[in-house]
């Protein structure tokens, strides 16, 4: 060991250390425009008049003529407020009744003795495993049956049961010391007070993870609601989408789409911009993707 | 190999933001640890030690000041080029790689000229193990062995690569007593058989005199003193110093010096024949085994207790001007000790007395 | 007495919604898949066996949704982890504006699929007015011009690929790093002082400590892209069909409902067959990761 040496040491660290973290924000700057892109892009088109975004043969990057015309657009030419209405009463009614579903089922398996607790939970443990595609053939024929086509009942009915929130709020309840129970069960309070006054305060984390992950399901779901509805006053935002895709505006109206597009795409993105970190620590946690 | 650190600081932004000023965690060190020799970095949690132990791998920068391994300036180098073993605090084994493995690792990363062979590999990795005696142990995995074992194997990883320094981060505090007591003898063993330059980290005085060379006591970044184990509990530099070494602890009086005599509270204990004319208000400290039980000591104190340990007897006491709450004193246990009135006399053994300045604490030579 | 009849009325909803809509349905598809014959408004069959399940395996266009489907799988399951994985090592590895590419590198996870799906197909689509974003970049590299929505069957599928990965990575990237963040750094700073190179610190450390966490997004992977459907309709539209993009999932529901219309019996064998197929790829995925995954 010596000095010259350790000095063409010490250097070469830090040439490579600066190439190094050089490269790696290439890396990340590139990736983060590929992502921002299309979203950039949908905003650009969607401020475009009809006849310059037509008339670009090569796309330009900006536009100094901006107009909202074609939000205007978007809302009258299709029933786009129909379609923001019908999923906001989808995504709350939906959302709402789970959690009553979800929160009732995880107090009787997480705090309540009775027989049979132990095989009825493996049992819904057991459907964790079952795909969505196996069931909803006989769910389309079920709701046909009962006549509930076109309505919100039917889109909302099968969607109220998770059993893996079930789980993820059971797991949560446990947590609450047995000695909470017991000291409220010795000052009278009874089971369902005891549910709301203290398991529900203190599984608030939980609990909003669960909404935030149903509401961005309800929002985008698409499959469910293609089947049962056919009628366009019952059509969710992606449905819509899809209408406006292939029958609205006349086809090629490719600005209106994207004002419709930027519109139905606004509300999840604010939201998560505000709630980003309890968003993305709750997706950590216990979301999926398809 | 010897270790050279010169104006060594360290200083970080502060963890709560509201406060500019910056944490200094290593103060202007200057001290050379000598070739061969065992070091213990002692002082109490938070005092910067760790960091010491960081910058001399080169795991952190110093802000300022160099550092050298032998002549070599080694500061800006980084740590995979120091040529150093670290055994962390919670040993740092990989826990999906068996104990073979884990040793053998830092010999895989060899490259070019220096590469091994398997079986040059396997000898050594052999070699460290049976220095550290775990031979039988080669083929488990870390989670599957105990406290004192994967401490074992963390110190044969370290050392597997023939390091020019062996750096250890409170090697002990994982373990429980009795394996402390029988580990920090094979870490004393394990040096003097590989003869490399070894420092360690710990806040356990106890730890750090019964087996270091040489003890370097530091406070809030700042190095109090340094030197031999026992030159440093005999002698020490100022109060803090006095304090921190010792159990049971030294036992500090209020005092004065005054007419050629120490006296705690108004009691003359020794004299102290340069400070005839000076008057002073001084600490006056007294190691537990210094205390004579005598009728006619000087020292009267209330009796308390008395606790039997076997080989000797603490004597528990008050006196007025002690700092703290009781006296302890360490007498041999043949000594008889007969109260009158609750009331216990002492003389002072003067080598076991020291003196402290009443403002800066510092040492005050007779 | 009176709990275990509270416990049950918790239980009621849960227990009444999951039989109707998941018990009985399971049932009910395995009865379907060997009616023969079934007719939706007579409810009738001819009779019981496996002509259901030959009609479809010689379906063409089953066929060719089978092999549209493991294509997507094949190429987006190992190119998404492993590009998720590199982004993910960078980005544990750098401080600065390390929130802000997370919090961009997450958006596609909150956006409606089929609303960007239109703005891919925009920017990949030849039109009468203009070729494509895209393919106008290809062209000023000298490439020629492709239509990749109603072109050549290789550009449909690099879009679509394109997109799939587009869309699976947010979640991808958001558990790796997070899965990252969990290796404790002493045992970067242990691998440091014995001159680990990169490469090796990430083989023989980083990878084995996470190697739970990408298993777990290799099987959930594998099942995602197996039930391809909406990204697709995204970008063709909902005659998969006639854009020879259809998936088993999108051949499920065109025989449930749609161009081909009222088939349950075909819907069924096929859902069954699709559920044969990912069962058994994710057993095989298990006993590799038994083999090779590190759980501590």
């Amino acid at each position: 060991m010596n000095d010259i040496e350790n000095k063409k040491i010490e250097q070469k660290a830090k040439r490579a250390a600066f190439l190094r973290s050089f490269l790696r924000y290439l890396l990340l700057v590139l990736w983060a425009v590929l992502v921002l892109f299309p979203f950039y892009w949908m905003i650009l088109s969607s401020v475009k008049t009809y006849s310059s975004y037509n008339s670009e043969y090569v796309p330009k990057f900006f536009t100094l003529s901006p107009t909202l015309q074609n939000y205007v657009t978007a809302f009258t030419a299709v029933p786009l407020a129909k379609y923001f209405l019908n999923t906001f009463i989808f995504t709350v009614v939906t959302t709402f009744l789970m959690m009553i579903v979800v929160i009732f089922a995880a107090f009787a398996f997480a705090r309540l003795d009775f027989k049979g607790k132990d095989i009825v939970f493996s049992l819904f443990l057991s459907l964790m495993m079952i795909p969505n595609e196996l069931v909803i053939i006989t769910n389309f024929v079920t709701i046909t049956n009962l006549d509930l086509r076109n309505t919100y009942l039917g889109l909302i009915l099968p969607s109220v049961t998770s059993v893996f929130y079930i789980y993820l709020l059971k797991e949560n309840f446990e947590q609450i010391p047995e000695e909470l129970y017991k000291a409220a069960k010795v000052d009278g309070t009874s089971d369902f007070r005891y549910l709301w006054k203290v398991m529900i305060p203190i599984s608030r984390p939980t609990i909003v993870t669960i909404i935030i992950l149903k509401v961005i399901e309800c929002w985008n779901s698409y499959v469910w609601p293609r089947l049962i509805t056919d009628d366009q006053n019952y059509f969710l935002v992606s449905n819509g989408i899809q209408e406006i895709r292939e029958n609205g505006f006349g086809r090629e109206n490719v600005p209106a789409m994207m004002a419709a597009v930027v519109v139905i795409s606004v509300p999840l993105v604010v939201l998560f911009l505000i709630f980003r970190h309890k968003i993305m620590a709750g997706v950590a946690r216990g979301g999926t993707k398809g | 190999m010897k270790i050279v650190l010169e104006h060594l600081t360290k200083r970080f932004p502060n963890r709560n933001k509201k406060i500019k000023e910056d944490v200094v965690a290593v103060n202007d060190f200057n001290f050379e640890i000598p070739d061969g020799k065992l070091i213990g970095l002692l002082g109490p949690s938070g005092c910067g030690k760790s960091t010491a132990l960081n910058l001399i791998c080169g795991l952190e920068q110093p802000t300022e000041g160099k550092i050298f391994f032998g002549d070599t300036d080694v500061t800006k180098l980084p740590p995979e080029n120091r040529g150093v073993g670290l055994v962390f605090q919670n040993y740092a084994l990989y826990p999906h790689l068996t104990v073979r493995e884990n040793i053998r690792f830092p010999l895989e990363n060899l490259r070019g000229k220096d590469k091994l062979s398997k079986e040059v590999m396997e000898e050594k990795v052999l070699e460290a193990a049976k220095l550290v005696q775990i031979q039988e142990l080669l083929d488990r995995r870390p989670s599957e062995m105990s406290g004192g074992q994967q401490q074992r194997v963390a110190i044969a990883r370290a050392l597997v690569k023939r390091p020019q320094v062996l750096l250890l981060d409170e090697p002990l505090s994982n373990l429980d007593a009795r394996l402390r007591l029988q580990t920090r003898e094979e870490l004393k063993r394990i040096q003097l058989e590989t003869g490399i330059t070894t420092v360690f980290v710990t806040h356990d005085q106890e730890e750090a005199m019964s087996i270091s060379d040489t003890i370097v006591v530091m406070k809030s970044g700042v190095l109090q003193q340094m030197g031999e184990p026992q030159e440093i509990y005999d002698e020490p530099v100022n109060l803090f110093v006095a304090k921190f070494l010792g159990t049971p602890q030294i036992n500090v009086f209020e005092g004065k010096i005054k007419d050629g005599n120490v006296f705690i509270g108004n009691s003359p204990v020794m004299s102290a024949e340069n400070y005839n004319n000076s008057e002073k208000e001084v600490y006056v400290a007294v190691r537990p085994e210094g205390f004579i039980v005598d009728e006619n000591g000087p020292l009267s104190c209330g009796f308390i207790n008395r606790e039997v340990m076997g080989r000797d007897t603490s004597v528990i006491a008050t006196n007025s001007a002690f700092i703290g709450e009781n006296i302890r004193a360490i007498i041999p246990s043949e000594e008889e000790i007969h109260p009158v009135n609750n009331t216990v006399k002492f003389s002072l053994k003067p080598f076991k007395v020291r003196i402290f300045d009443k403002v800066t604490e510092e040492r005050i030579l007779l | 007495m009176k709990k275990n009849l509270t416990a049950w009325l918790c239980l009621l909803p849960a227990i009444a919604f999951l039989g109707v809509f998941m018990v009985y349905p399971l049932i009910d598809v395995l009865v379907y898949s060997f009616e023969e014959g079934y007719n939706f408004a007579s409810q009738s069959f001819w009779e019981t066996g496996f002509y259901n399940y030959s009609y479809v395996l010689h379906d063409p266009y089953f066929i060719q949704a089978l092999k549209n489907t493991f294509i997507i799988v094949i190429i987006t399951v190992p190119l998404s982890t492993g590009i998720a994985l590199l982004i993910s090592l960078e980005l544990s590895s750098v401080k600065v504006l390390r929130d802000f590419f997370q919090t961009v590198y997450f958006l596609p996870y909150v956006t409606n699929t089929l609303a960007v799906g239109l703005v891919f197909m925009i920017l990949f689509k030849k039109t009468a007015y203009s070729d494509g974003l895209v393919s106008l970049l290809i062209q000023l590299f000298g490439g020629p011009s492709v239509d990749f929505i109603d072109g050549p069957y290789w550009a449909k599928m690099f879009v679509m690929c394109f997109y799939t990965i587009w869309i699976v990575m947010p979640f991808k990237i958001l558990i790796l790093t997070s899965a990252l963040a969990s290796v404790n750094p002493m045992y970067y700073k242990a691998a440091q002082i014995d001159a680990t190179p990169k490469w090796r610190i990430f083989y023989k450390i980083t990878l084995p400590m996470i190697s739970p966490m990408v298993f777990y997004l290799v099987i959930t992977g594998f099942i995602g892209a197996f039930k391809a459907y909406s990204d697709e309709v995204a970008l063709f539209g909902t005659d998969l069909n006639a854009a020879g993009m259809n998936t088993i999932v999108g051949y499920v529901y065109d025989m449930l409902y749609g161009n081909s219309g009222g088939y349950p019996s075909y819907a069924s064998a096929a859902a069954l067959l699709l559920f044969a197929i990912v069962f058994t790829i994710t057993t095989i995925n298990l006993m590799v990761s038994k083999k090779t995954v590190y759980y501590q």
